[in-house]
């Protein structure tokens, strides 16, 4: 076979190779590398800027897919409740003149433990365990 | 009073021992059976009371001339209009009713005497509900008890039972619809149907002992006690001071009394607009409104057209639960600009629309994202199906030109 | 000149490690190695696809790893990360999901192929056996790995597949125990169905495999026995005519892959809730379906026993009546029983074609 062809070949055969070696091994280094988040928020959910919470008002933050009600109940004193109001699953809010946690929808409200004081809820809300080091806060599932 | 009472207190515990009253009558027949046989299941019985406790008589006596003897208390049938005092006579008594049940309310001859039913009593109308009516009168169960007539999903039936009455109720030129509206209501369907027993039934809103059609000025209070947040809406709004110069108060303006059915955007403008009932078309007010209309309605479609965007991208295999999620945000952003439209406000509206349609704008552009990159993996692929096929035609070149020299195959 | 040199600088280091790996040998005997060619050629690539296929599911799988967390509370989570938040994620778990069922695809293939083409006659016997426990252990490769993303599908799968197990008579219900940590499909068991599938059921492959390679390079790749009688059959070097298409043929299941996993990519589904009620018509994957539904047909007592365990049994027996194949395949005088070989493979393949279908729309 004529030189020349035979290298014309050899160089098609490696550069196919090499192309699809390339686009193989592209995804490979990208997956390799470590995503911005490193870790899927499952059991625990660091809260951005909790510092900036003032005692005595609250945030809603999300934990996986479901809403966090994130209290500061004062400078020291943290509580986290699931959002969703037992009754017709609205989401509650903090009301911060009675210290308690009130649902819009059909004025059902809760205290700072999460039980029905009043209004049609039937159960009470899911409690979160809220761990605070210095600045950062850390919201938890409870085992 | 006291002496009878003190007497009914003695024979008490005796009455639960040895009650003659029931063992003859339940060996009767027909109508005078039933009271005994109905007892057994009475509330009271569980507690020790019996026939003597309300009827007087003698319990350990078998011979009839001294059981039912006058002498000792017997009172025989109570006549209807000495009805409510005879249950007062325990139920009024804060001592008494602490030995049994201690948070009792005990003011229920109170509240009757100030309703209808009490004041028409008083003035000798027999035909207007007393204790018994709701109660039943042998065979009285628990409020919380299911089988009671009081339990909130037979109550209304139990109020039925005259109101839903034409030829009671003409009488006293009442209409009878209420029961039949009720039941088309949303707060039936969450009673009877989701047996959520926080949701409204007659005494909920007319009170029970007391029972009163609301004033037309309390009809949003009374609303209020579960729709709060409406309530202090309505309260800032223009409408408040209006309707309480109106025949129907507050609410009930717009939402009907018994018949609330579940609310759309449709109430606000187009033909079933119930803001068209006092706002002339092309009147500012009734323009706010279809301004009012058209934003939630734009809400719906942008939240609507992100779902479908995102339903596509998931069927094409792109992970896009994030922005489904994000989508209950805008959900809730149209609820809360519905529930708006009662401060007759536009800003307030347009405040809520406005961060629906953010966040719809957010998750169209999330799906548009993932229809995207659905279209880049798809290119991707391509190119390196070419870089295969490259390395295939070399394999197949390389192959040939081997076997030219070397035959193989 | 410099190409002199570079031809110059790669002898000297193939020198060194030939010295020290003695290479030559290995050269030799690939450069005498041979492959028959005739009509069922195309066949022999079978083998060195699946191979394939499970260097790709050992490469993908170990990416995987790098983010997966075996436990009931994180499982799906970390799948679900590592389809949205890693790049290129949804393409190796795509492949991983892909490559494992056309792995079964062409192991079942080659097994079949080895079957009609005689490929287990003295002395391959061992080569035989050692290719159906390989199958074997894909298999359980397949029922591990499947409930690893622990979604509903799998979640009720493996419930209805350990329960199954649990039907065997005498062992069953020690065996079902042993496979779910438990009594019930929990937690326990995603964690240990996670350790077979990434520790010990790739201990056992990679033993058997290595046993498996060996013994065909050892007798080469046999030549049916029709053919053997007819003379000289025309062989092919096997590097590099086999070698370079078998490249190819590799590139083209590559292709296939990769289609698959861009214009096809594996669902996700929803979390399993194992107290959910279990959905209507779940099925155990596809390479189950005809044993599941054959199962399921069966009446509810056959003599004393219950329809699953004599099912079992009789699955069990037919599946050792195939791996014996080699012993019954051939009279003692030498004579092949062939019909009784390829009613045996046709009703078989026929068998698995009609009931897998069956089971899928049933």
């Amino acid at each position: 076979m004529p030189d020349n062809s035979r290298r014309a070949l050899n160089f098609l055969l490696g550069s196919g190779i090499i192309a699809s070696l390339a686009s193989f091994l592209y995804p490979v280094a990208k997956f390799l590398r470590p995503p911005r988040v490193p870790e899927a928020p499952v059991n625990e959910v660091r809260v951005p800027g909790a510092s900036q919470i003032t005692p005595n008002t609250a945030r809603i933050v999300k934990f996986g897919t479901r809403p966090v009600l994130l209290i500061r109940v004062n400078e020291t004193k943290w509580r986290a409740f699931g959002a969703t109001c037992t009754h017709l699953n609205c989401t509650v809010q903090y009301r911060s003149e009675s210290q308690q946690i009130w649902c819009a929808c059909h004025n059902g409200f809760y205290d700072l433990n999460g039980r029905v004081v009043s209004g049609p809820p039937p159960r009470p809300l899911d409690e979160f365990v809220v761990r605070a080091r210095g600045d950062e806060v850390v919201i938890a599932r409870r085992s | 009073m006291s002496v009878s009472l003190t007497v009914l207190l003695m024979l008490a515990p005796a009455a639960a021992s040895r009650d003659t009253c029931r063992d003859c009558h339940a060996a009767l027949e027909g109508p005078l059976a039933k009271p005994a046989l109905e007892f057994a299941r009475d509330v009271h019985a569980h507690s020790g009371f019996g026939c003597a406790s309300c009827h007087g008589g003698d319990p350990t006596q078998e011979d009839p001339a001294l059981s039912m003897s006058r002498a000792r208390g017997f009172v025989g049938k109570i006549v209807r209009t000495a009805v409510p005092r005879a249950c007062a006579r325990c139920h009024n008594d804060a001592s008494l009713m602490h030995k049994f049940k201690p948070q009792q309310r005990v003011d229920q001859l109170t509240q009757y005497l100030t309703s209808i039913h009490g004041k028409r009593l008083a003035q000798g109308d027999t035909a207007v509900a007393t204790c018994t009516d709701c109660h039943g009168a042998h065979g009285i169960l628990e409020v919380r008890n299911p089988q009671a007539p009081t339990h909130p999903l037979r109550l209304p039936a139990t109020c039925g039972r005259c109101h839903a009455d034409t030829r009671l109720m003409a009488r006293y030129g009442l209409a009878t619809n209420q029961l039949a509206e009720y039941q088309a209501s949303v707060h039936w369907e969450a009673l009877s149907q989701r047996r959520d027993l926080s949701a409204p039934g007659c005494a909920t809103c007319h009170g029970n002992h007391g029972a009163t059609p609301p004033e037309v000025s309390s009809v949003a209070a009374v609303c209020g006690t579960c729709h709060a947040l409406l309530e202090e809406l309505f309260r800032k709004s223009v409408h408040q001071p209006l309707f309480a110069t109106m025949q129907r108060g507050g609410c009930s303006v717009c939402h009907g009394h018994h018949k609330v059915e579940r609310t759309s955007v449709d109430m606000l403008d187009g033909q079933k607009s119930v803001c068209a009932g006092c706002h002339e078309p092309g009147s500012p007010g009734a323009r706010l409104a279809a301004e009012m209309g058209r934003r939630i309605r734009e809400l719906r479609s942008a939240l609507d057209r992100s779902d479908q965007i995102l339903a596509r991208a998931a069927r094409d295999g792109m992970e896009v639960s994030e922005a489904v999620l994000r989508q209950q945000e805008g959900r809730e952003a149209l609820v809360r600009a519905r529930v708006a439209v009662h401060t007759a406000n536009l800003e307030e509206v347009l405040a809520w629309t406005k961060q629906g349609m953010a966040v719809a704008h957010a998750t169209w552009q999330a799906g548009q994202e993932a229809l995207r990159e659905r279209d880049r993996r798809r290119m991707g692929l391509a190119v390196s199906l070419c870089a295969i096929a490259l390395a295939i035609a070399g394999l197949w070149l390389k192959l040939r030109s081997v076997e030219a020299s070397r035959p193989g195959l | 000149m410099e190409r002199a040199m570079a031809v110059q600088a790669a002898r000297r280091w193939q020198g060194w490690l030939e010295e020290r790996l003695g290479w030559d040998r290995v050269r030799m005997f690939l450069a005498h190695k041979e492959v028959p060619v005739h009509s069922g050629t195309a066949w022999y690539y079978f083998g060195g696809i699946t191979l394939f296929l499970f260097g790709i599911q050992v490469a993908t799988g170990i990416l995987l790893l790098l983010y997966y967390r075996p436990t009931a509370t994180e499982a799906y989570e970390s799948v679900q990360f590592i389809l949205t938040r890693v790049e290129f994620g949804w393409l190796i778990r795509s492949i991983h999901s892909w490559s494992a069922n056309l792995m079964v695809l062409t192991a079942f293939i080659h097994m079949f192929s080895v079957a009609f083409l005689r490929g287990w006659r003295r002395p391959r016997e061992l080569t035989w056996l050692s290719g159906i426990l390989l199958l074997g252990l894909t298999l359980a490769f397949g029922f591990s790995g499947y409930l690893l993303p622990w979604n509903t599908t799998a979640y009720f799968a493996t419930k209805v597949g350990t329960d199954l197990v649990g039907s065997v008579p005498l062992a069953g219900p020690a065996l079902a125990r042993f496979l779910r940590g438990g009594d019930e499909v929990t937690g326990a068991t995603l964690t240990r169905f996670f350790g077979f599938h990434v520790a010990v059921l790739p201990a056992l492959t990679t033993a058997l495999l290595g046993l498996h390679l060996a013994l065909v390079q050892r007798f080469g790749i046999s030549t049916p026995p029709w053919l053997q009688s007819r003379g000289d059959v025309p062989q092919m070097p096997f590097v590099p005519n086999f070698l370079l298409r078998e490249l190819m043929a590799w590139y083209l299941a590559l292709g296939v892959l990769g289609m698959l996993a861009a214009l096809f990519p594996w669902p996700l589904g929803e979390k399993a809730d194992p107290f959910a009620p279990a959905p209507a018509g779940i099925r155990p994957e596809w390479y189950f379906l005809a044993a599941f539904y054959t199962l399921k047909l069966l009446p509810s007592h056959i003599w004393v026993l219950e329809s699953e365990q004599a099912g079992l049994i009789g699955l069990g027996l037919l599946a050792l009546w195939w791996a014996a194949l080699p012993f019954w395949g051939v009279r003692p005088d030498g004579h092949e029983r062939t019909r009784l070989l390829t009613g045996t493979g046709v009703l078989l393949i026929a068998w698995l074609s009609t009931f897998s279908v069956l089971g899928y729309f049933k």
